[in-house]
């Protein structure tokens, strides 16, 4: 009896490992807690992407792709976990779709040479591929974020914000601090007048922040938000009628289930975005063809096309060109980690190469170098409408003010580069 | 029959006083302490380590501290994710404004700033108690988080509020940072455990644990036989948090490696401990060890059981595994409300008289 307990314990503690000949992309989801409902459709693109290759191409060069699922609930001791559990399985690359689980990971990675991909999120100074051999957070990051975001204000304003006052509302954590530093100095440079209003986990409690800013009248909020916080500060908003079009979410903040909730007071809200949304484009043929029809979409495809979800399939779709591109710079189909590295760092997606793949003008021109893991930063805005219930997109892809942004990203980098003892790399 | 006192003599007071008088329970114990010093960390592999074994022997450092003061000293407390937070926080700026001294001592000094810190938040208790306690430490729990987030100073002025622990050696190999060894991490925190483990032990049944556990049965009847309830209580608030910050700065430095205060020592973190310390029993050195192995194996077990062997989706092995903990905790404080040390004791009792009970 105790011998048979054991042995099922020690069962259930090794993991089960796939099989080392195929290419290994984890997925580090969570959907479960506070952030599942927004984790579940990014999750479901993610998966949707890389089977469809499977299904479609037999692959990557011929090899197939495994995904194994790690449920993390957005807990960083978990993330560690999960990582721990599927790095030797002959894991390429991680993609953990959380800010704090990737500040655990940047050391972890570099000394076990995983990559490390972050598309929108994560620690905004891996943008320096000297410091950040592993990290990759093409094509925006948080600080290309706020910066495009006040552009867009300046823009509005007839390129001055002198004397106006903007409100950042923020999820308490390593994800909602990121932006502070630029839009101070943002602020400083433009004149505006910045409040912080933090806002702690999950986030469901922000009376206090909104009574304030009732009482201030700030001439626009800026939000850095996720999971319940978004449906709640929206609520919030509306509930003291702050004028919707005045009110920005980072790309984040901006999936349909943030706004429905809210109905039709919800109508103009805005959000970046660096990506298209919706199912207008031919790949989704494919994905019906492929995926969703034969019954593989991931959970039941109940998703397809949302914001998230698209999110979650371009992030598959730039690992699986860095894979193609590692592929053809290594001469062989299995790759290690170091050529994907190598494939990421001469990443090169045009818009032909979109097209090409059934995405046009989905995302921004990534192009990256061994200096630059962060590509252009360029994004957009989307507006939300209720009537429609969908996101409309506002504007072209916009460049961030690099002019502010790389100073900072140089001193930041540094300052990791310092406290780790990593000595920077010659690009 | 194997298990027996019988045969087992004593000729002085201090075998018949020792912590394991029976001689099976002896050399299982120096079994364990060989086996875990001499041949776990040549096997150990990173997995183990980090997802079984060092967030095991962390929690049961501080689950040995939270028992100290509730489970011996009766001083009910919630703050232990703040008290945590600390010992974290103070090792973080220790680390880094004093590279050069070793680690270890580091950790010790932030065991003793949380200790200073739990005293004072341990104040209330010589006017409250019980519920209203609770509350009070509460208020520590947030207070100090949010003090943590507020105050750039504590995280050397980071852009996102971080902590990362740069890497620190003993003896030349690498404890802290990420290019640690799963074998160093393992180690370090066996070594930590072995002698908090043995100091608690040795403190709960000395004249101070015994001052505790007056204060904790009656605390009037205590004060009359001549207790000092203010040293007695905030001695255990001491000892406790001393506990809980050297946990909060493993936890921090050689497990987690990167933290951030409102998500790795949040409320969640207090709950957590003091469920180690309910299901593990009050009041009990072995119960803090068995609370921590439950509460930190099972839901890693079941993830791998359900996931991992029968294919299960991820979304719904995560939610299985809640009710299944939950359920376990209910069942397990149906059959022994004194918890897990409990069973094990009665276990003992029984196996003495087996094969010829009564």
């Amino acid at each position: 009896m105790k011998r048979k307990f054991t042995a099922l314990l020690t069962a259930g503690i090794m993991a089960a490992s796939p099989a080392l000949a195929d290419l290994v992309v984890p997925n580090l989801s969570y959907r479960t807690g506070a952030y599942g409902a927004n984790g579940t459709q990014y999750a479901d693109g993610f998966n949707d992407y890389f089977t469809l290759l499977n299904e479609r191409d037999g692959g990557i060069g011929g090899e197939k792709i495994q995904v194994p699922e790690c449920e993390t609930a957005y807990n960083t001791e978990k993330g560690v976990e999960c990582y721990e559990a599927t790095k030797d399985s002959g894991a390429l690359v991680y993609n953990p779709l959380s800010t704090g689980i990737t500040y655990q990971l940047i050391p972890k990675v570099s000394v076990d040479k995983k990559v490390l991909y972050t598309p929108g999120y994560g620690r905004t100074s891996a943008k320096n591929g000297k410091v950040f051999e592993w990290i990759f957070n093409a094509p925006a990051n948080y600080w290309d974020g706020a910066s495009v975001a006040i552009k867009y204000l300046l823009d509005e304003n007839g390129g001055d914000l002198n004397g106006k006052k903007i409100a950042l509302v923020y999820h308490n954590s390593a994800y909602g601090k990121e932006p502070i530093r630029t839009l101070q100095d943002l602020a400083e440079k433009h004149g505006f007048e910045l409040t912080e209003l933090p806002v702690d986990a999950p986030g469901q409690e922000q009376k206090s922040q909104w009574l304030q800013i009732r009482r201030d009248r700030p001439d626009y909020v800026i939000m850095w938000g996720w999971g319940v916080m978004n449906q709640a500060a929206i609520q919030e908003a509306a509930n003291i009628r702050f004028p919707m079009e005045n009110f920005i979410g980072i790309w984040w903040s901006g999936s349909e289930v943030d706004v429905k909730p809210v109905g039709a007071q919800a109508n103009g809200y805005k959000a970046l975005t660096f990506h298209g949304v919706g199912t207008d484009y031919p790949i989704y043929d494919d994905l019906q063809e492929y995926v969703i029809e034969p019954g593989k979409a991931s959970q039941g495809g109940e998703h397809v096309g949302s914001v998230l979800y698209s999110r979650g399939m371009y992030a598959a779709l730039v690992i699986s060109e860095a894979i193609l591109k590692a592929q053809e710079l290594a001469g062989t189909s299995e790759i290690n980690p170091e050529q994907l590295r190598d494939g990421f760092e001469q990443l090169d997606i045009t818009p032909e190469r979109l097209t090409e793949l059934g995405l046009p003008d989905f995302g921004p021109e990534i192009k990256m170098t061994c200096d630059n893991h962060g590509g252009s930063g360029m994004s957009r805005m989307q507006q939300w409408d209720a009537e429609a219930g969908k996101w409309n997109l506002i504007t072209e892809f916009t460049e961030p003010d690099k002019e502010v942004l790389e100073p900072l990203i140089t001193e930041d980098s540094e300052a990791y580069a310092k406290e780790a003892g990593v000595t920077p790399r010659d690009c | 029959m194997l298990y027996r006192e019988a045969g087992d003599f004593k000729t002085s007071y201090r075998d018949d006083g020792q912590t394991f008088p029976i001689r099976l329970d002896r050399v299982a114990y120096y079994a364990v302490v060989i086996v875990a010093f001499m041949i776990v960390p040549f096997v150990i592999n990173d997995y183990w380590a980090n997802a079984v074994v060092v967030p095991f022997l962390i929690y049961a450092i501080a689950a040995l501290g939270l028992n100290i003061l509730t489970g011996y000293a009766g001083q009910v407390s919630l703050g232990t994710g703040g008290f945590m937070a600390v010992g974290a926080y103070a090792v973080y700026k220790l680390m880094t404004t004093f590279p050069e001294i070793n680690i270890v001592i580091h950790i010790l000094l932030a065991g003793g700033i949380t200790a200073i810190v739990g005293m004072l938040f341990g104040l209330p208790s010589l006017r409250i108690k019980g519920f209203y306690l609770a509350v009070a430490t509460l208020a520590a729990q947030f207070f100090l988080v949010w003090l943590f987030n507020k105050v750039p100073w504590f995280y050397n002025y980071s852009a996102s509020g971080q902590i990362t622990a740069p890497t620190r050696t003993v003896f030349g190999l690498a404890v802290t940072g990420p290019s640690t060894s799963a074998a160093a991490k393992y180690l370090i925190c066996l070594v930590f455990v072995f002698i908090l483990a043995w100091v608690a032990r040795n403190l709960t049944r000395g004249t101070l644990g015994r001052k505790w556990m007056a204060i904790r049965d009656m605390d009037i009847a205590a004060e009359i036989i001549g207790v000092n309830p203010l040293t007695a209580k905030l001695s255990a608030f001491a000892v406790s948090s001393f506990f809980v910050g050297v946990s909060g700065a493993l936890l921090f430095s050689v497990y987690l490696g990167a933290a951030e205060v409102g998500e790795a020592f949040g409320i969640n973190k207090s709950f957590l401990v003091l469920f180690m310390i309910i299901i593990g029993g009050l009041g009990s050195i072995f119960g803090s060890f068995a609370g921590a192995a439950f509460m930190v194996l099972m839901p890693v077990v079941l993830k791998n059981l359900l996931v991992g062997q029968f294919g299960w989706a991820t979304d719904l092995a995560a939610h299985f595994e809640l009710m299944i903990v939950g359920a376990l905790i209910v069942f397990f404080l149906i059959a022994e409300p004194h918890g897990l040390a409990r069973l094990w004791a009665l276990t003992k009792e029984k196996l003495r008289l087996w094969p010829f009970p009564h």
